[in-house]
């Protein structure tokens, strides 16, 4: 079903309910592949395609939640623009072309890259949308401007909500300058610990780093940062991080090719790309160097982002070990890429405890009391209570 | 006076005495307060027109008090009015007759400093400035920060997702939590988010932000603490008009720059301030613009000269910028004076909270101006610019027969007119029962359902905090009735709730 028009996407919200199907919203397809395999009838987003509104000074914009994320991100850097939570695109993780990934499925998945760490994720700049809720019912939420308080925010809601809630047709994003200068720093030779603290060291000094990363390797194991602004801003920020690490040796200063192939690296995770089962885990920084002596013994292979706060991982082992890992460090493990029988038996998604998934429930019936949008891609049971 | 609260339930009311008594059983000593003298300390918060002492007000002081006391409420039907500090401008905390106050003064301890992965965990009731007075001494500070840091609580800031002066640098309180303990009106405790950042399920954390109290009560807050910037320089610089002043803002940002904090004051705002202070505002300008610049040292530098530039290709006739603390400290002196200030020229005035988009400001201070006669009061504007939150200042005289009601019209009309050309209701300090009334005017009937399913999916009676936010209080089973569509009922045999 490709609905062209808000009346439309109600129109199928109707029928599949009144079938007793359900529905799976899909945008460019880039996570298709995440989640238990299941039968829904497909709602496409991409006619609603087309940016609505950009007005760069106002720093916001509103655009069809099917848009390409190609789009927008060129059309914003035209402005000297961007999203600064660096959508994160899940196209190249399933051998997909980059730039399919549409701002709907962008936002519905919550998903940002390393820029997470200083600037926020797709929460933080998700302003407001237009959807149809389960009940096929329009509705909006948020606003238009980037100070808002008006109501619940709904949209933090929206991000992260994997197509369970409402199918959202527009979002109203909120944009920033880019830097106009940037330059990586990276140092050579470091132990999971010791390159998670190294980087815990500077981000505690003034020296606004946009992005941290630990990228290990057969020949050199990197642990790298990221400074992004004006150049009289990056070179003292860059002489206090020289400072900051001056016992850990000189870091190498990267430019141009080789800084991006770096960067690049954390949003393939071309790295990682062994065809074993891929996890993303969130934690506090700390608790990256954990889940990594909990599962390297067992042939996990990793790579840090957030400064240790997000370990991608790769492992063949049992399931219930990333998970115990995860949680036993204070955070939670996402399956991300897996073959089909691993996903029909672990939920992509960490199990939540008993109250906050009765809670969950609770909020999910209340936009989809009928479950039209309960595919069975998530593999808990929907009305806990 | 014109808001409305729900109408006591007498029942309630009669059962008075057994109230206090089962409160009593659950938080000992002094943590029950119910003789009417002490009540009428919390019969308001920061709007003050209105005003009610609750039946009886708790101070728990664990968590295992503040689930017994919901729990019991609960089950008795009994509604529950959190509070923290009583600083809200909206209304918020305002207790109803028959309502248990749920105050979390009490829970004033910062738990747990965490400087390896940035973050603190505090209780709500502790105040916003002493989350920076107890990181500070390491080099770090809590970065949201309402004007009334000093009073007001976490929880507070949480329940309405302050702001402050740095939040267009440094985001609002939602940017900012990443962990809550709350406990919901059944007395279940749940801990959302933690230490990291991404949510494992729906973002919990985010819904609670900003929720106003209404949908559960929240006991622990789990902040992030960021690195004290090295230097901050301010830039003071004055425009013949507002145009000017606003095109400034619009140039700074499109030149890539994102000042730490960006406040513009309005001819009236600017006399007023400078009456008050004397730190030598300029009294000839349309508009006064205060743009603060941090970081390293060369940072602050380059961009305080990139500024400079841009304000005087926008014709500023005054531009002074600082060159030491105590100077950067007295740009802002006048606009941090600017409450008081008011209270100088007038006996009371009334802050109004919209957000607007920033191009539109020219119009709407002229509409403003315009309103202003028709409602015969004065108005003072003070603006953060660079997000387009309006503080429209309404003087008035709440002696004066009829001044209040005027006043509480022209911030109506304002609110409408910030609506109407894309702005919303409130840019910080929450709907409350201030804006409740108006929620029509930006949202359908359609939108407030589904915002109020979602109170339904935590507090299924309306216990919680009710009169606030909602101009209607559906009762959550007529909330779930089947939509019509198209003209007809379809599929009334699915389940809607
Ligand atoms: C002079 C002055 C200046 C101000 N400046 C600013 C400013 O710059 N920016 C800004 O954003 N605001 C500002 N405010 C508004 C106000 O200070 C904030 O809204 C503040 O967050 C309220 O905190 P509080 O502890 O006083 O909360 P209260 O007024 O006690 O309560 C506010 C709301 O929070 C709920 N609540 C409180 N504690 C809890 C809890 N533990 N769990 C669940 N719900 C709870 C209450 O039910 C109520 O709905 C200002 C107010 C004043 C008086």
């Amino acid at each position: 079903m490709k609905p062209e028009t808000t009346d439309d996407v109600i129109d199928a919200i109707f029928d599949a309910a009144r079938a007793g199907e359900t529905l799976e919203i899909r945008g460019g397809g880039s996570k298709v592949l995440i989640g238990a395999p299941h039968e829904a009838a497909i709602l496409d987003m991409t006619s609603f395609g087309a940016v609505i509104d950009y007005d760069p000074p106002e720093l916001v914009l509103t655009a069809g939640a099917g848009t390409p994320l190609s789009t927008i991100e060129a059309l914003l850097d035209a402005e000297g623009q961007h999203l600064a939570f660096e959508p994160f695109d899940h196209g190249p993780i399933f051998g997909q072309a980059v730039g399919a990934a549409t701002i709907g499925g962008v936002v519905a998945a919550g998903v940002s890259g390393s820029r997470r760490l200083s600037a926020g994720g797709a929460r933080d700049h998700l302003l407001g949308f237009e959807a149809v809720s389960g009940r096929g019912e329009r509705f909006v939420a948020g606003a238009k401007v980037v100070k808002n308080v008006t109501g619940y925010d709904l949209p933090k809601l929206a991000a992260g909500s994997w197509g369970r809630l409402f199918a959202m047709t527009e979002v109203t994003l909120k944009v920033l300058p880019k830097g106009r200068e940037r330059t990586t720093l990276a140092l050579d030779g470091l132990t999971p610990k010791a390159a998670q603290a190294a980087l815990a060291r500077v981000l505690a000094a003034p020296t606004d780093i946009q992005a941290a990363a630990v990228l290990p390797g057969a020949r050199s194991s990197l642990t790298a940062i990221r400074l992004e602004g004006f150049g009289p801003s990056i070179a003292a920020r860059v002489e206090m991080v020289r400072a900051l690490w001056s016992d850990l040796g000189a870091p190498m200063a990267l430019s141009g090719a080789d800084a991006d192939a770096l960067w690049n690296d954390l949003k393939t995770l071309a790295p990682l790309d062994d065809g074993r089962p891929l996890w993303r885990i969130n934690t506090p920084p700390s608790g990256g160097p954990m889940v990594v002596e909990a599962l390297a013994p067992h042939g996990a292979r990793w790579l840090f982002d957030w400064a240790g706060g997000l370990t991608w991982l790769t492992f063949d082992g049992d399931p219930a070990l990333v998970r115990a890992a995860a949680g036993a460090a204070g955070g939670h493990a996402v399956l991300v890429r897996a073959d089909e029988r691993l996903r029909a038996a672990t939920p992509f998604l960490h199990p939540l405890p008993s109250g906050v998934a009765r809670l969950e429930a609770r909020i999910r019936a209340a936009f989809d009391p009928s479950g039209v949008f309960e595919t069975g891609r998530f593999l808990d049971t929907r009305h806990a209570d | 006076m014109t808001i409305c609260m729900p109408a006591p339930d007498q029942a309630v009311l009669a059962r008075r005495e057994q109230i206090v008594a089962a409160l009593r059983a659950i938080v000992p000593g002094e943590g029950v307060i119910s003789d009417p003298p002490s009540l009428k300390a919390y019969e308001t918060d920061a709007l003050t027109a209105y005003r009610q002492p609750p039946m009886v007000a708790v101070l728990p002081t664990t968590v295992e008090q503040v689930a017994a006391v919901l729990s019991w409420c609960r089950r008795e039907g009994v509604k529950v009015v959190p509070r923290g500090a009583g600083t809200s401008l909206s209304g918020g905390s305002l207790p109803l007759a028959d309502s248990v106050l749920l105050c979390m003064a009490r829970f004033n301890r910062i738990l747990a400093v965490d400087y390896e992965n940035r973050t603190a965990v505090v209780q709500p009731g502790v105040t916003n400035l002493a989350v920076t007075r107890a990181v500070e001494a390491a080099g770090f500070y809590y970065a949201p920060d309402p004007s009334s840091q000093i009073a007001c609580s976490i929880g507070g800031n949480v329940a309405e997702n302050s702001g402050g002066v740095h939040c267009l640098k440094y985001g609002l309180t939602t940017n900012n939590v990443i962990g809550l303990e709350i406990v919901t009106i059944d007395g279940e405790v749940l801990r959302l988010g933690g230490g990291h950042l991404d949510p494992a399920g729906l973002d919990l954390v985010g819904l609670m932000v900003g929720s106003e109290g209404l949908l559960a009560v929240v006991t622990e807050v789990t902040v992030r603490i960021l690195p004290k910037p090295q230097t901050a320089r301010a830039l003071l610089i004055g425009f013949p008009t507002v145009e000017q002043g606003g095109q400034c803002v619009a140039d700074v940002i499109a030149a890539g720059v994102i000042p730490s904090g960006m406040e513009m004051m309005d001819r009236p705002a600017i006399a007023a301030a400078e009456a008050f202070v004397n730190v030598g505002y300029p009294l000839d300008v349309d508009a006064l613009l205060i743009v603060e610049l941090d970081g390293p040292g060369a940072e602050c530098d380059h961009l305080v000269e990139a500024v400079q530039a841009i304000a005087l290709r926008n014709g500023a006739v005054s531009c002074r910028a600082s060159t030491n603390e105590t100077e950067r400290l007295s740009f802002w002196a006048g606009r941090k004076a600017a409450f008081p200030a008011m209270g100088r020229i007038a006996p009371d005035f009334y802050c109004m909270d919209g957000t607007i988009p920033r191009r539109r400001l020219p119009e709407v201070l002229t509409r403003m101006t315009a309103l202003s006669k028709v409602h015969g009061l004065a108005v003072a504007n003070v603006f953060h610019a660079g997000d387009g939150n309006l503080h429209p200042l309404i003087l008035y005289d709440a002696n004066a027969p009829g001044e209040l009601d005027r006043a509480e019209a022209f911030g109506s009309d304002i609110l409408r007119l910030c609506v109407e050309v894309g702005g919303v209701l409130t840019g910080e300090h929450g709907v409350g029962i201030e804006k409740r009334d108006l929620m029509p005017v930006m949202f359908t009937q359609t939108d407030l359902a589904h915002q109020q399913r979602v109170k339904c999916a935590f507090d299924p009676e309306l216990l919680l905090n009710p009169g606030k936010v909602f101009p209607t209080l559906h009762r959550c089973a007529e909330l779930g009735r089947t939509h019509v569509h198209g003209g007809q009922m379809r599929f009334p045999e699915l389940p809607r709730f």
